[in-house]
């Protein structure tokens, strides 16, 4: 396990997703309202990538006929077959104990912190810019 | 079909529940001592009582609605004898328990009150003229499932007889089986500890199958699988299973094998379209495996005992099936209304375990009958 | 399955040759077909619409999970619904797929299901057009189906022959729910013109009849009305087989698209057990229905069944037959199968080969 900085806040503001590169692996960086979540971005079905997905509320229902909305925008469903993911956990709802991608540690740390991990030609190392980091 | 040469004994079946049998409405005749005024009235200025009502989807000449060697040598209608019925089956294999389906046309008037009349003195007449004449008989409630309030009137006043233990509905009615109008029979059922039968047939409302209407028989009898499988698809995609959870269905002579292919569909779609349904939180295989049963004839497969092996790997489960000859429709040959190689394990699950938890009211002593009220 | 399954990707099937037997091409505007039209049908659409046994003209009384029942991510960065644009279906699809051969099945228009017969047939000669135009002429791998308007059966036989002599279209098009079970006579001249001119019949789902999507009445969730493709197929191959239509047309082949595989052994048992007891009924039919299945009629094989056990996959391929399954992917549709993960069962090198290439090359006869 190795911390990776894979972009800056900006690139990334609330409600936008990125797809990022780590070590050859794809993995779909959310941003929910200001918290940041990384999942794989394979889905383990047929490998669609769940960074091109929409994100969804969970769907309950008490009975028929009723419908419940909660965790607006927390699942995302795949971009093929519409299973959905909940982005904290990388688990499926259909089958939350035998199907999941992988969920990652994800932080937010200033330029200082991460200065020596910083690859210059991808970021410009700055003390004052803040950067969203994968533990992957 | 089977290629063996060891006859089945007999006694296999001893003891056990036939699930299916067919009691035919001679005519209309024997209904009108059951009829009120205004219809036996009407039966006279109508002539009712002249109309073929034989369903188009069991032409009583057909090979299917009768084995040749159970016609009944005075022509009369398949199953219109208790007698046959006992030499054929009941003192043949000697079942515990008898479950009399009558597919009578009656049900299926266009005039809703028609039909409750006629429905309602189908099953007094039941009552009076097999489950009064033979102990091991039980019943299912014919009903008028296009009005809702009259079947369930129908099904509280037959409930309080234990012998009637199942409502009776056809696969292709007016509407597909799991829409909320119809949820009042379900309610009973639930209530009343009554599963709900489902058995082959249409009312011919609309086409058979969804490319139109056949030219042959044949081809509507087949046709009668898929309408199964798509009245279990609404049943579970309504949420009928999650509004009564103590309902049970059985889905009688349905074919059978088409679960396999079944369960694979419907559980592959409902991953990628459950937010429509939330009320299907789990597989489709699995909330059948906890209310849908069905009856072992006829089995689509050349070899019975290996098709039914199968659907107890692929469904994961020997607690679905349901012994039933489907009498006097033709099913099979000879005594094998099982296959011979059936282990003896599963057999007796079949026979008799999966009947007696299937339907509660056949642990209920017959003696407590309480009088139908007039 | 594992979680960890698909985390990292599978080469592309290690080159391995793909035959895509489903390919939806789509308009990037519903004017796209307009030059194709003669001004009476422009005018005529412009006023009247697209006239059907259905609610809606331009909408289905069951809205799909998926918008256009498409891909997310098929999209054209242009604009235009998923499978308008040829770049995009190109580089998402056509190349990383290793895609040989794929064969459009166009749904606009729904010509097949037009109350006006000759509106119809004139929109299956402007979408014909169209996809010698905008799509067979511009990309090799690409091969085209003649649609026809089946309900008018001296009218697609006109457009069958106008196409027959043009190689790049390979097979006939008709949708399943057809005004009529599709073995029925009426239909019977189509299926002459298919044989003398050697042309596959393609039954891809779609249409709209009318007749309640389940034998059992309409049913209420697009849940439902999805499962009921597989029937409407069985449907098809029931009246094909007890019309007698594969003994009068010896010749004749069909490919059941998109309609599942898992109800095809139960079928087959179901229909020979039962013409074993009522074959005085349909006396033309002088063989086991099951063997006019098993030499007459192919089956695309997305969506791909997905039993619990792999070996139960396998089983069910064995008993449909292996040389009858064609890949398809429905690109650029929702229910989309991967050639590298579609097959949830440890297929051989050779399996893989005939499934996602040979069967196809075959029957299509591409060198």
């Amino acid at each position: 396990m190795a911390r990776h900085v894979v972009a800056t806040v900006e690139e990334i503001p609330p409600g936008a997703r990125k797809r990022v590169e780590v070590e050859g692996r794809g993995i779909a960086v959310f941003n929910i309202g200001g918290a940041y979540f990384a999942i794989a971005d394979r889905c383990p079905h047929e490998g669609a990538s769940l960074c091109d997905g929409r994100l969804t509320a969970l769907v309950e229902a008490s009975e028929p006929g009723h419908y419940a909305l909660s965790r607006r925008g927390e699942l995302v469903r795949c971009p093929w077959h519409g299973w959905e993911f909940d982005i904290r956990t990388g688990r499926s709802w259909c089958d939350p104990k035998r199907l999941k991608v992988r969920s990652y540690e994800i932080s937010v740390e200033a330029g200082g912190a991460v200065a020596s991990e910083l690859r210059a030609e991808t970021f410009p190392v700055s003390v004052e810019a803040r950067f969203v980091v994968v533990e992957a | 079909m089977d290629d063996t040469d060891r006859p089945a004994p007999l006694s296999r079946f001893a003891g056990g529940v036939d699930c299916d049998l067919h009691p035919a409405v001679p005519g209309m005749d024997v209904l009108l001592p059951y009829l009120d005024d205004y219809w036996r009235e009407m039966v006279a200025v109508r002539a009712l009582d002249r109309l073929n009502l034989s369903l188009t989807s069991y032409p009583k000449g057909a090979p299917i609605t009768c084995r040749l060697d159970w016609r009944l040598a005075d022509g009369s209608w398949p199953g219109a004898s208790l007698e046959a019925m006992r030499r054929h089956v009941l003192d043949r294999y000697r079942p515990g328990f008898g479950i009399l389906n009558p597919l009578y046309g009656g049900t299926l008037m266009h005039s809703e009150d028609m039909a409750a009349a006629l429905c309602r003195a189908t099953n007094e007449w039941i009552r009076d003229a097999w489950l009064n004449q033979d102990f091991r008989l039980r019943a299912s409630i014919v009903i008028p499932a296009h009005n809702t309030v009259l079947a369930v009137e129908e099904i509280e006043r037959c409930a309080g007889d234990p012998r009637f233990i199942q409502i009776l509905m056809l696969v292709s009615g007016e509407v597909t089986l799991g829409r909320r109008h119809l949820w009042p029979i379900y309610a009973a059922a639930e209530r009343l500890g009554l599963p709900v039968g489902i058995h082959a047939g249409s009312s011919y409302r609309s086409a058979p199958t969804s490319v139109g209407w056949p030219s042959y028989f044949v081809e509507d009898y087949i046709s009668q699988s898929a309408a199964f499988e798509q009245q279990l698809q609404s049943l579970i995609a309504e949420g009928v299973f999650a509004k009564f959870p103590g309902l049970r269905v059985v889905m009688i002579e349905s074919g059978l094998t088409w679960l396999s292919g079944y369960i694979w569909r419907a559980d592959k779609t409902w991953k990628g379209v459950r937010a429509e349904v939330p009320w299907v939180t789990r597989l489709p295989s699995a909330i059948l495996r906890d209310h849908v049963r069905f009856t072992v004839q006829p089995v689509d497969d050349p070899d019975a005992a290996k098709g039914i092996g199968r659907l107890v790997e692929h469904l994961g489960s020997d607690e679905l099936f349901l012994f039933s000859t489907d009498y006097p429709h033709w099913q099979y040959e000879g005594d094998d209304a099982l296959p011979p190689d059936l282990s003896e394990a599963l057999l007796r699950k079949i026979v008799h375990d999966n009947p007696l938890a299937t339907y509660p009211r056949l642990l209920k002593p017959a003696t407590a009958a309480a009088e139908m009220p007039a | 399955m594992s979680a960890t399954a698909l985390e990292t990707s599978r080469p592309v099937a290690a080159k391995r040759q793909v035959i895509d037997c489903d390919i939806h091409p789509a308009m990037t505007s519903w004017t796209e077909v307009h030059p194709y039209l003669e001004l009476r049908w422009i005018e005529h659409l412009q006023t009247y619409g697209s006239h059907l046994r259905h609610a809606f003209s331009e909408a289905l009384t069951h809205p799909r999970m998926s918008p256009d029942a498409a891909r997310v991510d098929a999209y054209p960065e242009e604009g235009g619904p998923p499978g308008s644009s040829l770049d995009l279906m190109r580089r998402q699809h056509l190349n990383p797929n290793g895609i040989e051969h794929g064969i459009l099945i166009p749904l606009r228009w729904n010509p097949g299901s037009q109350r006006n017969l000759d509106f119809g047939v004139a929109l299956t000669r402007a979408m014909n057009s169209w996809q010698a135009e905008r799509w067979v002429g511009q990309e090799s791998r690409l091969k085209g189906s003649i649609l026809v308007a089946q309900e008018d059966a001296v009218g697609s036989v006109d457009e069958i022959e106008a196409r027959a002599g043009d190689p790049r279209f390979v097979q006939i098009l008709i949708l399943p729910r057809t005004d009529e079970p599709l073995g029925r006579r009426r239909y019977w001249p189509i299926f002459e013109a298919a044989e003398r001119n050697n042309l596959p019949i393609a039954i891809h789902v779609g249409g709209t009849n009318g007749h309640p999507s389940t034998g059992g009445g309409w049913p209420s969730y697009y849940m439902e009305e999805h499962h009921a493709v597989a029937e409407s197929m069985q449907a098809i191959v029931v009246s094909l087989i007890f019309e007698g239509v594969f003994e009068r047309f010896p010749r004749l082949r069909f490919v059941i698209m998109e309609g599942g595989l898992g109800w095809i052994p139960s079928l087959c048992a179901r229909m020979d057990r039962n013409w074993e007891r009522m074959r005085g009924e349909v006396p033309h039919v002088r063989r086991r229905p099951s063997e006019y299945l098993r030499e007459s009629i192919w089956f695309t094989t997305q969506p791909m069944e997905e039993p619990e056990r792999p070996g139960q996959l396998l089983e069910l391929m064995d008993r449909i037959g292996w040389d009858r399954l064609l890949f398809s992917t429905d690109y650029p549709h929702w229910d989309f199968d991967d050639p590298r993960y579609a097959f949830r069962a440890p297929l051989t090198g050779a399996q893989k080969d005939q499934l996602l290439f040979g069967n196809a090359q075959r029957f299509y006869g591409f060198p």
